[in-house]
């Protein structure tokens, strides 16, 4: 039977999740223009007053709010609450560019750990369980998050923080902790420790996982299942909303949901801006309507995926977005293409490799190459090179297929490319340098 | 008579192979035969070992990835032509020789050389048939690890 944390909002009518919708989102656009004079600035600049938004319906009318603006603005420029009533700042991981810092009042943390507790159940959580959170502690959300939620479900918490391989394969084991949270590059890492290890799934108490922070693929998400003998859960968020749990999946594994009754979501075109109808593949846009400390309006998360409104068999009401295909920020453009090491990712599942593999792009004489690191695996090996050069050779045709361009394969020592605890370095890229 | 040969991947970068020899030296193994094959990016190790079973479990230890390949090792008198009597034998019966490498030291007081074919049987079959049986074990000096 589905479990939930908070069943009346996650299953709430469609007409009530609009009606919380609508009522927040006019308080929200009367704070920042009370509050906050760079938000004011924005809208005046459009001709916009707080009258012009009485709901939903007006939001398109809003200015986008990008990374950019939060480094112009850099550190307070967006707080809408005076400092004595904010209780914690939290950062991004700096994988591009400067930091972002984000506040947050007891109010915002709480909302925030609540979301985070919701996906905790929704991956079958209950105080009987002991919960792992290997993602790390301190300005990065993951762990801080995680381990609000874990306690709000209840949960025995183990503040695990990221690192120290022997140590988490230790206590998930001592302690026999049923649920892990952590990025799914190391879910997959740990999951190889402990197969050389010759722990068997069966003997790995692990039930469920719920990995995020950086984009893997379905291929993934099977691979871990299959080594850890546990069900994996997608979770989404940014540092800038408030930090994971802005979207988790339920029990059908097809996709997150947002959590409507705190953001709104919406899907643009990168290019023009234009908001798309539904079912349409463009650039998640976010409005956080119940922040009080770090309130974002139509904020440009730069990533590309689908929302779909669809009666879920988990029984939630809630808007459900898509894997993301990767942060646009992720994305490469190859010789004007554009490539997310997602896709790299899946083909190399597809082929029985493991997901250890790094991407190097290169400009030589003015032409961009890209070479995939890809390690050897027993599987794959074989005493004659006619068969390796094969397998080679199909690994750049599905690329191929794939990408639309070629990249060059190359087979690698195992354990030869860095094992990351927190996010995974996926691309060397040369021409920047 | 059919001998395991290992069978190392090895990625194509500076100090791969002195790792080997450094973990086989260390655990006091000598090697009786060695061949590389390679591509421009990565290459297999092939060698006959006097202690296979532990070379192999040393090196999987250590991380590198290997198989055991079944191989023949062919006594072949040393004087011109002989190689060619049992290639061109080889040849008649249509048996493919996937590679072959020769041994490091004496067997028999003859030279030797590593066959790989795809049906070892047959061809060890047919060198005993024409008077040429395969070395064994103890003549290569491959020590018996069941001991």
């Amino acid at each position: 039977m589905e479990r939930y944390y908070q069943k009346e909002i996650e299953c709430a009518s469609r007409d009530q999740i609009r009606a919380w919708q609508d009522e927040r989102l006019v308080r929200q656009v009367h704070n920042v223009w009370d509050n906050v004079p760079y938000y004011r600035k924005k809208m005046e600049e459009k001709g916009l007053t707080p009258a012009d938004v009485k709901g939903v319906d007006d939001l398109h009318k809003l200015p986008f709010v990008s990374k950019d603006d939060l480094r112009e603005a850099y550190p307070y420029g967006l707080v809408a609450r005076p400092l004595r009533d904010c209780v914690r700042i939290q950062s991004t991981s700096g994988t591009t560019g400067k930091r972002v810092v984000a506040f947050y009042t007891q109010h915002d943390i709480d909302l925030w750990e609540d979301c985070c507790a919701r996906a905790i159940v929704a991956a079958g959580g209950t105080n009987e369980d002991v919960c792992q959170v290997s993602y790390g502690y301190g300005l990065f959300t993951g762990g801080p998050g995680l381990n609000g939620g874990s306690h709000k479900v209840g949960c025995l918490t183990i503040p695990a923080s990221s690192g120290n391989t022997e140590r988490q394969i230790m206590f998930i084991r001592d302690l026999s902790a049923t649920i892990l949270c952590c990025t799914p590059s190391y879910a997959a890492y740990l999951g190889e420790t402990m197969k050389e290890m010759g722990l068997t799934p069966d003997q790995i108490p692990l039930k469920a996982g719920i990995f995020g922070a950086e984009a893997w693929s379905e291929e993934m998400r099977q691979d871990i299942q299959r080594t850890l003998g546990i069900k994996a859960y997608d979770i989404y968020g940014l540092t800038e909303l408030s930090g994971p749990g802005v979207a988790f999946e339920c029990s059908a594994q097809t996709g997150m949901h947002i959590n409507e009754d705190h953001f709104i979501a919406e899907i643009i075109d990168p290019n023009t801006g234009e908001v798309l109808p539904e079912g349409s593949k463009g650039e998640l846009v976010f409005t956080s309507i119940t922040k009080e400390a770090f309130p974002l309006l139509r904020y440009r998360t730069r990533d590309i995926c689908v929302l779909r409104h669809e009666d879920c068999p988990c029984g939630r009401t809630h808007v459900k977005m898509s894997k993301p295909m990767g942060r646009s920020d992720d994305m490469l453009i190859v010789k004007g293409v554009n490539v997310f090491p997602s896709q790299i990712e899946t083909v190399l599942l597809g082929q029985s490799f493991a997901p250890n593999y790094q991407i190097i792009v290169d400009r030589v004489n003015n032409t961009d190459t890209m070479e995939v690191l890809v390690e050897m695996t027993p599987e794959m090996f074989s005493d004659q090179l006619s068969q390796v050069a094969e397998k080679e050779k199909q690994v750049v045709a599905a690329l191929k297929a794939m990408l639309g361009i070629y990249a060059k394969v190359r087979l690698v020592a195992p354990k030869s490319i860095q094992r990351s605890e927190g996010k995974a370095v996926r691309v060397i890229d040369k021409r920047k340098i | 008579m059919i001998i395991q040969q290992i069978s190392v991947f090895l990625e194509n970068r500076a100090g791969q192979l002195a790792e080997i020899t450094s973990i086989l030296a260390g655990a006091g193994i000598n090697m009786r035969a060695l061949h590389i094959a390679e591509t421009a990016d990565y290459g297999v190790l092939r060698m006959i070992v006097d202690k296979p079973q532990r070379t192999a479990a040393l090196l999987l230890e250590h991380g590198f990835i290997l198989s055991m390949t079944p191989v023949l090792a062919v006594v072949v008198p040393d004087e011109p032509g002989a190689l060619g009597k049992i290639l061109t034998l080889l040849a008649r019966e249509n048996i493919d020789v996937e590679y072959v490498y020769s041994v490091f030291g004496r067997v028999q007081g003859q030279a030797c050389m590593i066959f790989r074919v795809a049906d070892l049987d047959r061809l060890a079959a047919l060198l005993k048939d024409n008077g040429m049986p395969p070395a064994l074990h103890g003549e290569l000096g491959i020590q018996d690890e069941q001991k």
